[in-house]
This record gives C-alpha cells, sequence and structure tokens, in this order.
C-alpha cells in the first residue's frame, strides 16, 4: 500500500472526526436541530470500505451515517445544513440526521429502522444486474440488524440471484446499551454466514488497511459474478448511543473497556504504524489546517441558509 | 368499435403484458410463474417476456418489497405481487416507512415508482387471514397510493396507471370480481388516479361504493327503479379520495350510504362520509355498511350476514327514503 494511499486515508479518518467534533461543538451552541448518531472510533470502516469503491458504487446507510456518508464523499455543507435544519440541507431539512444522502456521490440513502435499508441495497444491485451496469452496493448497518428477519430475506435473495453486494457489518458489541451476548449465540457474526454459501470474512474494523483489503477482494468477487460478501467489521462506539456525550454513567459498559477501545483509535492505530515518517508534524498540521478550513466554511454555510418557510410543508 | 369482452382476470393479465412492453417494468412475486400462480394473470407475461423480468420469489414479503423499492428508486418500475392482501402485513414496514417517505424526505430527489398487486378474498372457507380488505390501513399512510377496480376496464386503465405513476401505488382486486365481464380496449389505456366514477345516474339517494361492493350498489338501483332513483358512485381510488365527484353527488341527492369491503370503525366509509358531513348537511342521517367488528369466521353458517348484501343495502335505502 503507498504511502499516498495511507496518507488518504488518514486525512479521511480525521476529516471524519474533526466533523463530529464540530458538531458537538455546534450541538452545546444549540445550533443543531436533529437528533446526531456520532461515529466517533469507528471511522475507519466507513473510510476503508468508501476509499475501496469507485464513484459509480453505491452505499445505503443507517441512523450511524455521518462517517459513511462523508467518507463516500457527501457534502459537508449539505450535512451540517441539514443538522441545522435550514433548506441548504441535504434534503432542506426534512430528513434530518438519520436520512443523509447524496446522489451524484453514491450515497443512496440512509435509513433508522435497523435493517431497513439492507433490502433497499440489494434492490440497487439487483437493477444494477438487470440493466448490466457493472457497479457494487455497500449496505452498511450494525450488529442489531442480523437479528432483524429482513437482513436475511436479503441474504438469501442476494445469494439466489448473486447480486453484486457487500453486507458491512460494522460489530461495535452494543445495540443502543444492549450487549450482543444478551441478544445473539456468539459475538462471532460472520461464522453464521456459512450455511448461505455466502463469501463472509471477519477483520478488525479499526484497522483501515484490513478493512480496504478485504473490501477490495469483496469488491473483484462481486464484479466477477460471484454475487455478495459479508464483511464483519469488529469495531467500537466511543460516544453515546446518540447525543454529543458519552455514557459510562449509564452503566450497561465500562470506561475500562472504553479504554481499551481508546487505544485502538482507528486514527492512532494508523499514524503508530506509520511511525510519524508519513504523517509528520508538518503533514499533520496541514491536514488539519485543510480540514478545519473546509469545517468553517460549512459551518458559515449551515449558519447563513435560510429556514425553510412554512409552505415547505406541504411540497414534495 | 370492436366489442371486446375480457374478465377481470383476462383483463388484468392483457394490462401487464402492456405495461410490459416499457422494459423498465418488471414483474416479481411468489409462484408467479406457474400457471396458477397470480390467479394466471402473470402468465401471459411470463411466456412473452421471460424469467429474467418476471421473477418468481422467495417468501419473503417484506425483503422483497425492500429490494422492489431499490430497483425502482433507481429507475426499475418493478410490480411486486401478493396472492392475497394478509400477506402485505409482512411489508408493512417497508411500505410505510420507506415507500410512503422517500419522495417527501429527500426534497423530491428520489422517486419510488413501484407497483403492489394484491387480492382481496371473501368465500366461505377462508377463515380470517385470507378475508381481510385491508385497504383503509393502507390509505391511511400519506405517500401511498390506493386504488381498488371494481370493473374489468379499471382493471386495466387503474393498473396501467398505477405503474406509469412516479408514487408508490397499491391495486387492491378483489376475487369475487374475476368473472366479470366488460368491454376492455385493446389499446394501452389510463384511468386517473384519484377519480371516482358516477356507475348509475340517480337524484334521490347517493351509494358509494367500494370494489366488489359496487356489483351489489348497482343490482340495488336496478332493482328499486321505479321506487327509487339511485345514484351509485364506484369509487375507484381510495387515497387521493375524489371529493368531488362525491360532494356534487351528494349535494344533490343530500342522501348517502356508503358501502365498503372492509369494517365499519376508521375505515373508508367513516372517511367519506367524515368529509361529506364536513361539507354538506344532509335531509337524513348517514350510514355505513361494512363489516362487523369481528374477524371473519370461516363457516358459512356464521357469513350469512359478514358481508354487505343486495337486500342489506336495499333495507337501508328504503329506511332512509321513508
Amino acid at each position: 500500500m503507498t504511502e499516498e494511499l495511507l496518507s488518504q486515508f488518514y486525512r479521511e479518518m480525521l476529516r471524519i472526526r474533526l466533523a463530529e467534533e464540530k458538531l458537538i461543538e455546534l450541538w452545546h451552541a444549540n445550533e443543531i436541530r436533529s437528533l446526531m448518531h456520532l461515529s466517533t472510533g469507528q471511522e475507519a470502516v466507513a473510510v476503508g470500505v468508501c476509499q475501496a469503491l469507485a464513484e459509480e458504487d453505491l452505499i445505503v446507510s443507517t441512523h450511524r451515517c455521518h462517517a459513511h456518508y462523508l467518507a463516500k464523499g457527501g457534502s459537508l455543507k449539505k450535512m451540517y445544513a441539514e443538522l441545522a435544519g435550514k433548506v441548504g440541507g441535504c434534503s432542506r431539512g426534512k430528513g434530518g440526521s438519520m436520512h443523509l444522502f447524496e446522489p451524484s456521490a453514491g450515497v443512496f440513502l440512509s435509513l433508522p429502522i435497523v435493517a431497513g435499508s439492507i433490502p433497499i441495497a440489494v434492490g440497487t444491485a439487483f437493477s444494477a444486474q438487470l440493466k448490466g451496469i457493472r457497479r457494487v452496493t455497500v449496505a452498511f448497518f450494525g450488529d442489531g440488524a442480523v437479528e432483524e428477519g429482513v437482513f436475511w430475506e436479503s441474504l438469501n435473495f442476494s445469494q439466489v440471484h448473486h447480486l453484486p453486494v457487500i453486507f458491512v457489518c460494522e460489530n461495535n458489541l452494543y445495540a443502543t446499551h444492549s450487549h450482543i451476548i444478551k441478544r445473539q449465540p456468539n459475538d462471532q457474526i460472520a461464522s453464521r454466514l456459512s450455511g448461505y454459501g455466502v463469501y463472509a470474512e471477519t477483520v478488525d474494523g479499526n484497522d483501515v488497511e484490513s478493512v480496504y483489503e478485504m473490501t477490495l477482494k469483496m469488491i473483484g468477487r462481486s464484479l466477477s459474478g460471484q454475487g455478495p460478501s459479508f464483511l464483519e467489521a469488529k469495531t467500537y462506539r466511543l460516544k453515546e448511543h446518540w447525543g454529543p456525550g458519552e455514557d459510562w454513567h449509564l452503566g450497561y459498559r465500562w470506561e475500562a473497556e472504553g479504554d481499551m477501545w481508546r487505544k485502538k483509535c482507528p486514527l492512532l492505530r494508523l499514524s503508530d504504524r506509520l511511525g510519524g515518517a508519513l504523517i509528520n508534524q508538518k503533514n499533520f498540521a496541514l491536514m488539519t489546517e485543510q480540514i478545519n478550513a473546509e469545517i468553517a466554511e460549512a459551518v458559515d454555510f449551515a449558519k447563513s441558509s435560510p429556514e425553510p418557510e412554512e409552505k415547505e410543508l406541504y411540497q414534495w | 368499435m370492436v366489442d371486446r369482452q375480457l374478465t377481470y382476470v383476462q383483463a388484468i393479465a392483457d394490462g401487464l403484458v402492456q405495461a410490459m412492453e416499457d422494459p423498465r417494468v418488471l414483474l416479481m412475486g411468489e409462484g408467479v410463474d406457474n400457471i396458477t400462480g397470480i390467479y394466471g394473470t402473470i402468465l401471459p407475461s411470463f411466456k412473452r417476456f421471460g424469467p429474467q423480468r418476471v421473477i418468481d420469489t422467495p417468501l419473503s414479503e417484506n425483503g422483497l418489497t425492500g429490494i422492489a423499492i431499490g430497483a425502482a428508486m433507481d429507475g426499475l418500475r418493478p410490480v411486486l405481487f401478493h396472492q392475497r392482501n394478509d400477506f402485505m402485513l409482512l411489508t408493512m414496514d417497508q411500505l410505510v416507512n420507506n415507500a410512503a417517505k422517500f419522495r417527501y424526505i429527500s426534497a423530491g430527489v428520489h422517486k419510488v415508482p413501484l407497483t403492489v398487486v394484491s387480492f382481496i378474498a371473501r368465500k366461505p372457507g377462508e377463515g380470517a387471514q385470507h378475508s381481510q380488505s385491508l385497504q383503509s390501513l393502507f390509505a391511511h399512510i400519506p405517500g401511498l397510493k390506493v386504488v381498488m377496480p371494481a370493473t374489468p376496464y379499471d382493471a386495466k386503465g387503474l393498473l396501467l396507471s398505477a405503474i406509469a405513476d412516479d408514487d408508490p401505488v397499491i391495486v387492491l382486486y378483489h376475487r369475487a370480481l374475476f368473472e366479470q365481464k366488460d368491454h376492455v380496449p385493446e389499446e394501452l389505456y389510463e384511468i386517473p388516479l384519484g377519480q371516482a366514477r358516477v356507475a348509475w345516474v340517480g337524484s334521490d339517494i347517493t351509494i358509494v361504493a367500494v370494489s366488489a361492493v359496487l356489483q351489489n350498489a348497482l343490482e340495488v338501483a336496478e332493482q328499486l327503479e321505479n321506487e327509487v332513483s339511485v345514484e351509485v358512485i364506484d369509487l375507484c381510488s381510495i387515497r387521493p379520495l375524489d371529493s368531488r365527484v362525491i360532494l356534487e353527488s351528494v349535494a344533490k341527492t343530500r342522501r348517502l350510504i356508503v358501502a365498503d369491503t372492509g369494517w365499519r370503525s376508521f375505515g373508508v366509509s367513516a372517511e367519506v362520509i367524515a368529509l361529506v358531513c364536513e361539507n354538506l348537511y344532509l335531509d337524513r342521517k348517514p350510514q355505513r355498511i361494512a363489516l362487523p367488528e369481528v374477524p371473519a369466521p370461516a363457516t358459512p353458517y356464521l357469513l350469512k350476514n359478514y358481508h354487505p348484501s343486495t337486500e342489506q343495502i336495499i333495507e337501508e335505502v328504503r329506511a332512509m327514503m321513508a
């Protein structure tokens, strides 16, 4: 893997991290008019997968969609304006934070009904196959989604029809506040797919290189007609389920566990691995400066974007 | 004009074959490629267009609805079949949370040109989970359109309009109408969604009829011809509801009966009566004729007074005219 590519991965993860840190600030300044599910800690899955995709490939996402949306090329301006409820938002404020989308970048849609977006991803893969378009679709979802029937319905159909779809399961151990071991027979999700004949692999979801390489392999399989794949990426949500803060006080998990995962932070991991050779102080400062400039511009855009007029209630 | 008499089932099949001329249209459902599949409505399309566009699907109603939504948003025009509308309850997440919402919450960027076709039954022996008529559940949801063709002519025309529409449309056919015959033009024609039709012109009393109950209402109008001048409205579309045709008729007759295939409470009959009462004063209290507030039993002995009948409507008309 080239240093240039690794630097690009780092930049993309940093952009998501800093963009969400700004959201926390905006939340406390009472500028956010939407729910907000932060991706902090899970950036490597979004970046590793989306860096492997081509522009015309599609993704669908969930309520926790900020990282996916940004990693696939969604506009930060439109995202901030959407969360501020303004007309500059990707759906003029009608969708809110859980419905981020940007068709021109291949962010097909996001939605918060757990597993509800998975069959829609399969539908776009089905139409690509029928139309003879060379393209893959990625469905992002969490570990809770595999408890839903519609996940298995979607998996079954995509395997029967050999569809070019990659199921990316971000296994962050918790469905809201419930640990996976209370909900599933074990915490090894990919191991349960073999009966379907779907190619399934587990990767360290905080290691952006592993995620990227495995996604490339799965795309290759899909585009050569070998059908769907399932990628389980083990990761961890560092913030509360929704909102700007942390939630160790709730007692469903312990900060010691969080500390362990903080050490496995995808950004730290990559910069450690590079030993500072690539992401030296100068590069890092420049990168941060560029991203902060984009963020500042996006904040200005969101703040100056008008509120929707009342008549928009009945439009569309 | 050539008289081209087709049954209700033949009219559906005729419309589907014509719709398939558009390469974006595909038909999906359980058993659609089988001779008995979906009552034989699909077989002519399957024979002509083959398994790539007429797709026999797994028994995954909710998943298939989402798959069809994704394909529809990506430029195709899928028509999804459910042999019975009772099975559509399994699809409610995708229909209500997704299909109905995407145009609105994308500020018009997304379109979901999905057609869902399903069937209502009322034969004795079918029982509680094979005899429901669930139009009001679907019609409650902004973003969904619901049509209920009651003639072979509409069976084809409303289907073609549904497939051509850029929004999700549910087409509910009624199995009691399968043998009805009518002139069905050969050419491709569309009947606007949201348009009711005056099926029998009269001046004393309006009967608004839904789906298979249209036949009963027309029998009433004919049998009482020398006694009462009955006007019968075939609602055709449940949502959008054609308020103009309904209000014009009731403004003239000032008497209203609504006869529905669904349950009485919170249903289509309640909605039509509310619409009229919000807009007009009537000479008599409006009445609804609909299913009693219990599931459909299987045994014919308990079904005698379950579904709306011609006699029941006659009784109601006479009481209202007294």
